[in-house]
């Protein structure tokens, strides 16, 4: 890393989170102003979206190669009121909450007061979604058997595909003025609305045009004013590049980095679109421009990893934009959830790995930020030089690049209806959700508590926490006098809170259609152009609603418990079961360790507990998958948590399993933490039943001690070790390195921490299971190798 | 009231059912590729420094691990033999002499703080349990390792063992003291694809001081199979105090050198892994404390073997 670049990175890391209510004020100055009356919801969008390109404040900072922020500064967050109208209590928790907290100025809190909550409060997406949302609706959220992610956020979950790097502006708003000559108004009845909305796209392409060539002019006049010849040097090519892209097509390596950026600010100043924007697959978009640029010696391979570089910490510029309450609980993170995927497959099938690839990983693992996130696409085609090369980076304990089954992203892609070839340009995105990049519109619509459905379901009906009845009555304890009856029951109430939440997103989707498009987005996105839709209209030429199942392993454990310790074993009734899960297992220390340490647990191999896994799944499945939405879409399921397993397992009783009320539910596919007993092959084996290919992603995180990944044969071990894993048709796996901090935990808490292993010397072992002093050196060991 | 399985089991060994005392999966230390090893019971030589001290003896051993234990005494009031008590603190404490391995004790225990290091296994069963991980061992080029205790000690069973996995392709690796009468040696090396042999000390007067048994039988097991030209890997416990100097190590790397077609040599250096387990055992009194070697004696001893032409490195 060079001089630069570890300027520009400090500098990102030093800067402290703020509120900016500059967007906030410039779209209540555009909604309470002439401007936006008397013309359709979609001109609104774009003419607001114009304003505040225009008018917003913009900088070039010190040090830096690629420029524009969303904010007037680094990490200067903007707000987004049409979509979520923040209260002044908001932003005083904002301000003060210890984790992922914003600083809020007594001028933003006066700006919020006197104009921004006056005139959004009632008109925010949010408050019409609540006011929309039936009592079933509202109380199955109340309860925490789902969330709903475009409360306050807007649908995004959208990945760049390579139209960016071929085709500019100009050259968009050549195929949008064709799409509006080529209408036909006597035979399409929704002509007019298509001029509208494709109108509406070509004023944000000059919008983005605009806001480019602001940064070219201001580079200009910063370089009037420089001393140093170098830097004055760098901001004529700077104003030179900003004038061209996005405007036209990029012509070499840094122009495109710098067009994709402008693109990605365009399309998270329009929304707070969940999982803000991504490059999707990096390698191959600017594989063509890196080797002409070699080619030609106008660019060398240090060259493009300073701008890469340079890319990457405006990344971390972009804290998530705060959310609230619950919202804040699913995902307390700074990170906006970019993904940049690197590796994979071309769109014929052959192998995507390049040199630029590997320069990616060198940028990743130099990088050590927040921001982008990065995962690596591996397929059957990928060589091992390159996943042994990640893998590497995966051992320094940082948690990136993650692991990806290109092939398993194809085959569910296919099996929604995508061609094949489309689905090998996709990848994953957000956390894992798989997508065909630059032509989908794959909209995650909420988490689904899958263990609380059972508790309600134990409950016949009634959420044990409020004493309120919110699910169907399907018979109490007593009245399930086998496993299959009880069974039923979860199943007939998984599909009734399943209807609750497909009904509220129908409506939820309805309502951004008709109130709050996004042009700007829809001008990337294939076929929006074509169809003169938007994109959240349908206009993408895949159309796909998510909905995420949460706690697999919490609840394929309680399952085998009430199959195992009630119907098979007969140690107690299901009725004295749940009154003792009604008291927290109080005073039942010994019931509790048998359910935690005698009974089949999901993560070990064994089909006794796997199997319900499977039933659960099959359950969910058919609840949810290809049910249409308005936008023509299909709903499907995946299965991962970002954080929401924490706060899922906040308003969960304590469950069968043996966890008490109130600790975090399982995560992903993962085993219930410290049930997997057996080594990572088991749970390998035990997560592989899953069928995978009939899912949009499925999340599998594992722990492994920096021993394991000593020396190179570790590490081809653990590259087989994945590869089995695909083969099984796993679609990610991501690997946490453990810390001293945790061995130390696990020290003092070891029933929390038996599945924790680690090398000894020559051979591995169960850490809970080494003796103290073996302990202590292994503790040693860790600290002094972290980095 | 101790039961010898072996003793109660010499008509079962023919129809092919071992004692082991565990299965590891995603075994990487053992033998080339991602393996599953198999723990056989009971072992002829009583090494200090043993790291399986729950291997060695030919009756089901009972682990307690203390710091676990809640005294809740649900084991107490099902042991039918009255093996277990608490003491005046309270703290649970096996009886061993009277305890003869039922395992009642085992599967009740709540918070899993007891284990029976000894469980009785037909070939049939095992193979299944071995066969869950084929699909890592076909990626990754590994299989299945047996080792113990001595697994020889259960040759025929281990024979059988061998076979099986050899008609499935399955790898098989054997890890052994080479403790064991020539013919059986020979006729097991004869179905492994490697063995991993190890060789404690050659000097046979000190051997004996420290493992209770000459190694006669292991140098000459030992030379044998370098002669027949088998796939080898020579293992040495690396012991402070015990065969770390630099004489010992020197004297050792010439005898291998002299042996011929051996090139590999993994050191494995002493760590006191087995400690604990002695503890759980009841057995700390029986065990030695040694320092873990240090990096500069490591070093070393990889130098002497590495100069001597040896492919040589630390783990297996």
């Amino acid at each position: 890393m060079n001089e630069r670049v570890r300027r520009l990175r400090e500098r990102s890391l030093q800067t402290e989170p703020t509120i900016s209510s500059e967007r906030a004020r410039l779209v209540t100055e555009f909604y309470s102003g002439p401007g936006a009356r008397g013309v359709s919801a979609v001109m609104q969008r774009a003419m607001a979206f114009k304003y505040i390109m225009e008018n917003k404040e913009i900088c070039i900072n010190d040090d830096e190669l690629i420029v524009g922020e969303r904010g007037p500064s680094p990490k200067a967050t903007p707000t987004y009121p049409e979509v979520t109208c923040h209260t002044i209590s908001d932003l005083e928790t904002l301000n003060s909450r210890p984790k992922t907290s914003f600083r809020v100025t007594e001028e933003t809190k006066k700006i919020y007061s006197e104009s921004v909550i006056p005139f959004w409060r009632g008109r925010s997406m949010r408050d019409r979604i609540f006011s929309e949302m039936t009592q079933e609706w509202k109380d199955a959220y109340d309860a925490g058997v789902f969330t709903e992610f475009m409360e306050q956020r807007a649908p995004g979950h959208t990945v760049n595909g390579g139209t960016i790097y071929h085709k500019g502006m100009l050259s968009l708003k050549e195929d949008i003025s064709r799409a509006i000559a080529g209408l036909d108004y006597y035979n399409d009845p929704e002509a007019f609305s298509k001029k509208e909305q494709l109108c509406a796209m070509s004023i944000c392409a000059d919008a983005i045009i605009t806001f480019a060539r602001r940064h070219s002019d201001l580079a200009r006049r910063m370089s009037a004013n420089e001393k140093n010849p170098q830097r004055q040097a760098e901001l004529l090519r700077i104003a030179k590049i900003c004038r061209r892209v996005p405007a036209d097509a990029p012509r070499d390596f840094y122009e495109a980095l710098q067009a994709y950026w402008f693109i990605h600010l365009g399309v998270i100043t329009e929304y707070n679109t969940w999982d803000a924007f991504n490059p999707g697959r990096l390698d191959q978009h600017l594989w063509p421009f890196y080797k002409k640029g070699l080619e030609e010696n106008s660019l060398t391979r240090e060259g493009a990893k300073d701008l890469l570089q340079a890319f990457w910490v405006k990344f971390n510029n972009q804290p998530s934009p705060p959310k609230v309450g619950v919202t804040a609980e699913e995902s307390g993170t700074y990170t906006d959830f970019a993904l940049i995927n690197v590796g994979g497959l071309k769109r014929d099938g052959s192998d995507g790995v390049n040199e630029l690839s590997f320069l990616i990983l060198d940028v990743i693992e130099e990088m050590r930020i927040l921001q982008p996130s990065s995962m690596v696409q591996i397929s059957a085609r990928t060589p091992d030089s390159f996943l042994i090369r990640a893998l590497r980076i995966v051992r320094t304990g940082f948690g990136q690049p993650s692991i990806f089954n290109s092939d398993a992203i194809v085959k569910e892609l296919v099996r929604q209806g995508k061609i094949v070839q489309d689905a090998r340009e996709g990848g994953a995105s957000g956390c894992v959700e798989a997508g065909a990049f630059g032509r989908e519109a794959y909209i995650l619509t909420g988490y689904f508590n899958l263990p609380k459905i059972f508790e309600i379901t134990l409950h016949n009906g009634f959420d044990p926490r409020t004493g309120k009845k919110i699910g169907l009555q399907t018979g109490t304890p007593e009245s399930f006098d086998t496993f299959d009856k009880l069974f039923a029951a979860y199943k007939r109430q998984i599909q009734y809170f399943v209807d609750i939440k497909i009904r509220g997103s129908n409506v939820i989707e309805r309502l951004y259609m008709d109130n709050l498009p996004a042009p700007f987005l829809s001008i990337l996105i294939d076929d929006c152009i074509a169809r003169g839709k938007d994109y959240h209209a349908g206009g993408a030429r895949y159309n796909t609603n998510y909905i995420q199942g949460v706690g697999t392993g919490t609840i394929t454990d309680s399952l085998s418990s009430i199959n195992y310790n009630v119907f098979e074993r007969n140690r107690l009734s299901l009725k004295s079961l749940a009154s003792i899960l009604d008291r927290n297992y109080d005073n039942e220390e010994i019931l509790r360790n048998i359910f935690l340490n005698k009974t089949p647990k999901y993560g070990n191999d064994d089909d006794f507990a796997d199997s319900l896994m499977q039933r659960v799944f099959e359950a969910y499945f058919d609840a949810v998958d290809g049910r249409p939405s308005p936008r023509g879409g299909k709903y499907r399921i995946n299965m991962l948590p970002t954080t929401a397993h924490i706060y899922f397992g906040k308003v969960l009783g304590a469950t069968p399993d043996g966890r008490k009320a109130e600790e975090p539910i399982s995560e992903g596919v993962s085993p219930v933490q410290g049930a997997d007993r057996h080594g990572p092959t088991a749970v390998i084996k035990s997560v592989g039943k899953m069928d995978h290919i009939r899912t949009g992603g499925t999340l599998l995180n594992q722990k492994f001690t920096p021993q394991l990944l000593n020396d190179e044969d570790d590490l081809v071990k653990l590259a087989h070790l994945v590869r089995s894993y695909f083969r099984l048709d796993g679609h990610h796996i991501q690997f946490n390195v453990v810390s001293a901090d945790l061995l130390k935990e696990a020290q003092v808490h070891p029933e929390r921490h038996r599945d924790l292993i680690v090398r000894v010397a020559g051979y591995s072992d169960y850490f809970v299971d080494c003796g103290t002093e073996l302990q202590d050196e292994i503790i040693r060991r860790t600290e002094h190798q972290a980095l | 009231m101790k039961r010898d399985i072996f003793s109660s089991m010499k008509d079962t060994i023919l129809d092919t059912s071992a004692v082991i005392f565990d299965v590891k999966r995603y075994a990487i230390h053992d033998g080339p590729g991602i393996r599953t090893a198999v723990f056989f019971k009971g072992c002829p030589l009583r090494c200090r420094w043993c790291h399986n001290p729950e291997g060695t003896e030919t009756f089901p051993d009972l682990l307690l691990n203390s710091t676990i234990c809640a005294s809740c005494y649900t084991c107490l009031k099902l042991c039918p033999n009255n093996a277990l008590g608490s003491d005046k603190s309270g703290a649970l404490t096996p009886f061993r002499e009277l305890c003869n391995g039922c395992g009642l004790c085992v599967e009740a225990c709540p918070y899993d703080a007891l284990q029976l290091a000894g469980r009785q296994v037909s070939l049939k069963a095992l193979l299944s349990e071995l066969e869950r991980d084929r699909i890592f061992y076909d990626q990754s080029g590994g299989g299945v390792t047996l080792t113990g205790g001595e697994p020889l000690l259960q040759h025929e069973f281990v024979i059988a063992l061998m076979k099986e996995l050899r008609n499935r392709s399955i790898h098989s690796v054997l890890d052994t003291s080479g403790y064991a009468p020539k013919e059986i040696f020979r006729r097991a090396a004869a179905e492994s694809d490697l063995i991993l042999y190890d060789l404690k000390l050659v000097d046979e007067h000190r051997h004996k001081e420290v493992t209770g048994v000459s190694n006669k039988l292991i140098i000459d097991n030992l030379k044998w199979a370098a002669n027949s030209g088998l796939d080898l890997v020579i293992r040495i416990p690396l012991i402070p105090g015990i065969n770390d100097s630099d004489v010992e190590i020197r004297d050792k790397a010439k005898f291998l050198a002299a042996l011929g077609n051996i090139r590999s040599v993994n050191i494995l250096p002493y760590h006191r892994g087995g400690l604990e387990k002695a503890r759980r055992l009841g057995e700390s009194s029986s065990f030695d404390e040694f320092e873990a070697p240090s990096e500069e004696m490591l070093n070393m001893a990889l130098k002497i073997f590495r100069d001597h032409g040896f492919e040589v490195k630390t783990g297996g």
